[in-house]
């Protein structure tokens, strides 16, 4: 897409605007709507833009296909170990109560630390899956659309 | 008020869908579908289902709409002529229609207080959140406090997901087999 100055100028401007809110989504979630889903969603849609525009090749540089993989197992393995280690503090799996002084604190960390789980696993599916749409060579010409 | 939006935005959608289902360029149904989640998005926000209708437009029209254009940059623009016209979809799908709505007679209405939905836990996450959790939004505090189990569940469905994408169809190469010493 070299030749679309109009969608490289406009792709640069909104990337990280999209980004940060990505990030709002995903920290905000227990305060406003949003959580990890829609956090993991948006900010992999940050990138996807950014891969359509500038071409898979950069964006594969920032993300190589191994580190995408690995982001896919680490939200999961993030989630469960949060119940981990609230069985190894002497609660329940997934019981948060223990990772704070008060009650309610623990749920507070417990939330973040889960949905942060949820978000990194969601991006890193969407990624792999663009990678694997995308990094097939086309049968169709950027003139035929 | 909300009545109109509400049934505008119903019809809307019905339009986009018989839209979808008669134009055969893949790429202006693509565009359809995303439209479609944006209005059904909107429908969610009339509902009062903020995190859904969030859910709705971020997957829906947006990251759907890539992943269908690249199916498409790969395989056809065009939908081919079917070959003959037979009229047995057309009744199936509208009796199949017909028994849905069938079934909908006896369901409450929506937002009704004594709607079995209602009274079950959902009054009871309501009152206690703010005690327990100290957070606003009573639908995070379900999701990853009161049913983290099913949220991790449900990301373990996102994960084998995406696993089964990057194994069928990434093209990623196979790691070179050893050799066996009788070979050379």
């Amino acid at each position: 897409m070299d030749h679309h100055l109009i969608l490289r100028v406009i792709t640069k401007i909104l990337v990280a605007p999209i980004l940060l809110y990505g990030l709002y989504v995903q920290f905000h979630g227990d305060f406003g709507p949003g959580g990890g889903f829609q956090a993991g969603v948006i900010f992999a849609v940050g990138f996807i833009l950014f891969g359509i525009v500038f071409g898979l090749r950069r964006l594969r540089r920032i993300f190589p296909d191994y580190v995408v993989h690995q982001l896919v197992a680490l939200g999961v393995l993030l989630f469960a170990g949060t119940g981990i280690v609230n069985m190894a503090l002497g609660g329940n799996f997934l019981d948060y109560n223990v990772l704070g002084e008060k009650g309610y604190q623990g749920q507070h960390w417990g939330i973040i630390a889960v949905e942060l789980g949820v978000g990194v696993t969601v991006f890193g599916v969407m990624m792999a899956i663009f990678y694997s749409f995308a990094g097939r060579p086309p049968s169709l010409d950027d003139k035929e659309w | 008020m909300e009545l109109v939006l509400t049934s505008l935005l119903f019809f809307a959608l019905i339009a986009t869908a018989i839209a979808i289902a008669l134009v055969r360029r893949l790429f202006a149904v693509v565009m359809l579908a995303g439209v479609f989640s944006l209005l059904a998005a909107m429908l969610f926000v009339l509902m009062d289902a903020v995190d859904v209708a969030f859910t709705e437009a971020a997957v829906g029209a947006g990251i759907s709409t890539v992943l269908m254009l690249g199916t498409i940059a790969l395989t056809a623009r065009s939908e081919k002529q079917p070959s003959s016209y037979s009229l047995v979809p057309l009744v199936i799908v509208v009796l199949t229609g017909l028994v849905l709505i069938y079934g909908t007679l006896d369901m409450p209405n929506f937002g009704a207080p004594d709607a079995p939905v209602q009274q079950h836990v959902g009054p009871d996450y309501i009152r206690k959140t703010p005690q327990d959790i100290h957070v606003p939004n009573v639908v995070t505090a379900v999701l990853a406090s009161y049913r983290g189990y099913d949220t991790l569940g449900e990301t373990t469905v996102v994960f084998t997901a995406g696993l089964g994408v990057i194994l069928l169809i990434s093209g990623l190469g196979r790691r070179p087999r050893r050799r066996k010493r009788g070979d050379d």
